[in-house]
Parts: C-alpha cells; sequence; structure tokens
C-alpha cells in the first residue's frame, strides 16, 4: 500500500498509509490527515486512491498545493513526489516500492468487475464505508488464484460498497461457498526489473555512390537500408548488438563478400555491407 | 469464397522472458479470411484452457458455419450482416463454454480469457474484441489504434482522470473490465471497417502492447511491412529484449489485393472458363 510521510523542516511527523478511497487532508479536525496550521485551508487537498494508483487533487486552497515545487489543481502521484502544504511536506511512496518486492502475482490480467466499481473521485466522501484495504503485495504465495467467482446476481447493494478495490481482482475475497477451496497460487516468481542495457552507438558509412562517405547513425531500433519492391534488408539495435535480416527481394544482402542466411546476422566492426547496388561499411562508435 | 490469394496471414507467440508457460492463443482459418487471439487468464494452466477453448470454438464453429453462409449477405429481418450474428453468437457460445467449465472443475475456478476476432469478407474487416487485446491498423504510413480497451486505465482515460502519457506509469495496467467466460453472459464489441489493398491489420496480446511503444510498433510495420512473417517475429522480439514480462501474440494480416463478395454464380461460371 502507498504512504505519505509527513515532515516539516526535515522533521519526520507521522507516516500515513493511504488505505482509503479518499483521504483528505486540511485544517479542520474532520480531516484523514489534520495539519493544523494557519497557512492550511479547512479542507485543503485530498488524495483518491484507486487500486495500486494515487492522485492528489487540490480543494481550492487559499494557498495552494504544490508537488516538486509547482503549483497543481489535479496530479497523478508518482513515487517520491513531495506535496508541500506551507511548511508542511508530504513524500509520496508508492505502493510497488513501499511493499519490497512485488510477486509476479500480482501483474497478471485480472478482470475488474464492473458491478463493484464505483464513480471514483465525483464520489462524495460521506458514502464512502471503511475501505477494504488491499492485500500486501507479501502475501501473493496464499492468495486465492485469480478472480473469484461470484454468485451471479450478488447482492448490488453489497457489490457497491466494495470502494472500487474489488475484493476479486485483488485476490482478497475468500472463496465464495460454492466454489472449491481455492487452490494457492504458484509461489511467485521473482520479477526481474527490466534494465535497460547500454547499447553501443554505431553508424552506417557510404562507401560508393554519388554520396560516398555520408553517414547515418543508427539510433532508432530498425533501419531500413536498400529499395522497396527491389532489395530491402534492415538493421535492428538489440541488447546484444546490432543484426541485419533480409526483407524482400531475390537477393540477399552480401556482408564481408557472402550472401547472409535468412535468419538475423550480427554485425560487426568494420563489416562491408552490400545491397541494391549499394556498399556501406559498419562501424561502432567510441 | 477462398481469401488466402487476398490476405497475407503472420503470426508469432512467445512466452516471453518471465513466464513459464504461455496462456495466449492464436489460430487462423486464412481462406476464410478469419483470426483469433486470446489472452487467457486464472491460476495454474487454466489461463491456457480458457485461451485454447476460445480460440478453438470459435475457428472451428466459423468455419463450417462460413462455408454454408456468406458472410456479407444481409438478413432481411433483422437487417444485419451475416458475419455480425455469427460472431456474436459463437462469442457466446464460447463463453458459455468456459463459464461452464470453470463452473463444473475446480481447478478451472475463475478462469477467462480476453479475445479478439478479425474478419475479413468483401473488401471489410468485422472486429470483435472483449478485454485489453488489441487490433492496430497501419494505413498508408499511419498507425493507429483500431479497438479501444475494456480497462480500468482505459475507463480512466475516457473520464478524463488520466492521459494516454500518465497511463504508460500507471500500476493498474493489468485490470480488464470486460473478459469472456468470467460470467454467464458477455457482450463482445463489434464494429465493421473498410479495408484498403497495402492496409496491415495487427491483433496482438498486452504482452507487445505493453513492453512497445505504438511508435516502435508502427516503424517496424513501416519498416518491414513488405514481409509481415519476419514484422510478426521482430515485433516479438523488441517485446522480449524490452524485458518480456507477459506472453507476448501477434497475428498480421496485409491486403494483398481486392477481395469483393463474388457475385455468385456469374463469377463461378466465369472462372470454370478461365
Amino acid at each position: 500500500m502507498a504512504k505519505l510521510i509527513l515532515s516539516m523542516d526535515g522533521l519526520v511527523l507521522k507516516e500515513i498509509l493511504l488505505s482509503k478511497e479518499r483521504t483528505t487532508i486540511g485544517r479542520k479536525p474532520h480531516n484523514d490527515i489534520q495539519i493544523d496550521n494557519l497557512a492550511v485551508s479547512g479542507e485543503h487537498a485530498v488524495i483518491v486512491t484507486i487500486l495500486a494508483d494515487s492522485f492528489l487533487e487540490d480543494l481550492g486552497s487559499t494557498n495552494g498545493t504544490f508537488v516538486n515545487g509547482k503549483t497543481v489543481k489535479k496530479h497523478f502521484l508518482q513515487n517520491n513526489d513531495v506535496i508541500e502544504l506551507g511548511k508542511y511536506k508530504l513524500k509520496y511512496i508508492s505502493e510497488a516500492l513501499a511493499g519490497a518486492a512485488k510477486a509476479a502475482d500480482f501483474e497478471k490480467t485480472m478482470v475488474l468487475r464492473p458491478g463493484a466499481m464505483r464513480k471514483p473521485p465525483e464520489a462524495p466522501a460521506a458514502a464512502a464505508p471503511a475501505p477494504t484495504p488491499a492485500p500486501a503485495p507479501g502475501h501473493a504465495a496464499t492468495m486465492p488464484t485469480g478472480m473469484p467467482v461470484t454468485a451471479a446476481g450478488a447482492d448490488k447493494s453489497h457489490a457497491a460498497t466494495q470502494v472500487g478495490v474489488t475484493a476479486a481482482s485483488v485476490g482478497a475475497a475468500p472463496a465464495p461457498a460454492h466454489a472449491p477451496a481455492a487452490t494457492p497460487a504458484p509461489a511467485p516468481t521473482p520479477t526481474p526489473t527490466p534494465t535497460p542495457i547500454p547499447v553501443r552507438r554505431a553508424t552506417l558509412k557510404l562507401m560508393s555512390g554519388g554520396n560516398a562517405g555520408k553517414e547515418l547513425e543508427l539510433t532508432k531500433p530498425l533501419t531500413t537500408l536498400g529499395k522497396p519492391g527491389v532489395q530491402v534488408a534492415v538493421v535492428t539495435r538489440r541488447p546484444q548488438g546490432f543484426f541485419i535480416t533480409h526483407v524482400e527481394g531475390a537477393n540477399k544482402p552480401i556482408v564481408n563478400g557472402k550472401a547472409i542466411e535468412l535468419q538475423a546476422h550480427a554485425l560487426n566492426d568494420h563489416d562491408v555491407i552490400e545491397l541494391a547496388g549499394v556498399k556501406v561499411e559498419f562501424f561502432f562508435k567510441p | 469464397m477462398d481469401l488466402s490469394q487476398a490476405l497475407e496471414i503472420a503470426s508469432h507467440t512467445d512466452p516471453g522472458m518471465v513466464r513459464s508457460h504461455n496462456e495466449d492463443s492464436i489460430a487462423s482459418v486464412p481462406d476464410k479470411g478469419l483470426v483469433v487471439l486470446a489472452d487467457g487468464m486464472g491460476g495454474y494452466n487454466a489461463g491456457e484452457v480458457a485461451s485454447g477453448m476460445a480460440t478453438t470454438v470459435l475457428t472451428t464453429e466459423l468455419r463450417q458455419l462460413l462455408d454454408e453462409h456468406e458472410p456479407h449477405e444481409v438478413d432481411p429481418q433483422s437487417g444485419q450482416k451475416a458475419a455480425l450474428k455469427m460472431l456474436q453468437q459463437q462469442i457466446a457460445k464460447a463463453n458459455t463454454s468456459i463459464y461452464q467449465a470453470a463452473q463444473s472443475q475446480p481447478q478451472y475456478a475463475g478462469m477467462g480469457t480476453t479475445l479478439v476476432v478479425a474478419l475479413f469478407y468483401d473488401n471489410k474487416v468485422m472486429v470483435a474484441h472483449i478485454g485489453d487485446s488489441r487490433l492496430y491498423r497501419m494505413r498508408g504510413g499511419e498507425f493507429s489504434q483500431v479497438s479501444k480497451d475494456h480497462s480500468l486505465l482505459q475507463e480512466q482515460i475516457d473520464a478524463g482522470m488520466l492521459t494516454k502519457e500518465q497511463a504508460k506509469h500507471s500500476s493498474n495496467k493489468n485490470l480488464v473490465t470486460k473478459a469472456l467466460g468470467i460470467d454467464p453472459a458477455v457482450e463482445a464489441e463489434i464494429h465493421e471497417y473498410d479495408t484498403r489493398p497495402g492496409d496491415i491489420y495487427l491483433l496482438c496480446s498486452d504482452g507487445l502492447s505493453d513492453m512497445v511503444s505504438d511508435e516502435d510498433i508502427g516503424m517496424t510495420l513501416d519498416a518491414l511491412g513488405a514481409n509481415p512473417n519476419l514484422a510478426a517475429q521482430q515485433l516479438v522480439q523488441m517485446a522480449n529484449d524490452n524485458g518480456g514480462r507477459d506472453n507476448v501474440s501477434v497475428i498480421l494480416i496485409k491486403i494483398l489485393q481486392e477481395y469483393p463478395a463474388g457475385q455468385g454464380l456469374a463469377k463461378k461460371i466465369f472462372g470454370w472458363f478461365r
């Protein structure tokens, strides 16, 4: 679950979990986060949380709400955003990072049942019942798999009080009576975060024709060479390096005097490519 | 009518870099101009079962119906094309099959699948979809998303809460608001579009659209449009190079030439003399 860290002058005052669909911030005591300071309006701002996403909205405060130094009316909160109200700061820590490893199971596509959806931001706060807290991500191993099957024609009014967080969608609900005990999910495989591998810079240099000597840097994931309808090849930029592949035409491109096969061909520094009557040299940039 | 001369179909599916098994399912019937893609969900192998049932039911049933009826024919009573009725009925049938299996077999409880089906006939395509599997179109260098996801994110975008740009950073990417086999009945969103020779249609699961930007997908189709097979491989490879966090499936359909609905008998006789 996402949380806010309230601080003033670098001093941490409090941590607040965003467990409710609406978390209000203001000077008056009925607010979820009360900040008793004259620079803060009675009802200053609200944070609407929909599953794992939180949105900050200024409620027409006198002195405004700032996020990362900029005044905002409505803002989609990102991890480490700093909300400022007067001298107070609220740092937003998103769910994925607040709860250590995010289980792989959590990312699987799930159905959000429309019957349980409530219009999120427009709904008055008073109508919001005690929220169903989303399960901590770490619980994935004991979660029932997928979505439990709710009985057809389930009590609508009950469904409507599920606060956007349909228990079904996060798997927190107990298995319904008619469904057999849910099987535990397979042990979640840790999701490796895709780290962008720095790709070396490379260039193609024309060796023949009127434009000889001209260079083309391979900045795009794909660069096509040749004449459409006659002979075309593509150079792809991948984490492993650069590859040339035949696309169309009767003849395959020639690399260092030898025609390539149908599969992608890895390019090495100073390879000479011939296609459609043009010669180009491939080389890595220092 | 045999459409395999008018359409070039290429497809590729891959479990991705993280998942151990592939819950996506794809199928095509080239001579009937039919392609189906489903992205299953549910514990253990239930997702595969759901998506497999969806593609099997739809291809076998529709293949048979298309042998008996012309999809472009308009029913005089309802004023609707036969294609629409076929798709509606067979999607309902697939939904029932999956739903009943999920109800009766404990290990399949709660399984479901997204679906995108495209049926080509008479220089047109009819597209039915449920969930967040998508159809894109490349026409004259312009790449655009044709289907609109049934997902929480799309609803938030429609409500003005998020821009498309912000949606890329949302943590709620994996929530669909509609799926096949979850409820006793489901209604697919069905539309019909005109096609033009040179168009390329792309059906894909969210394993592609979440991992590769629309811009890069468009660039790939633009660059490799001459070779749909290679383009399909390239798209899957790009998703995997970017992390491949989900199963990736793509089906590409390139319109090679016009395919107007046959003038029935006259055409058959001409065909004879040729």
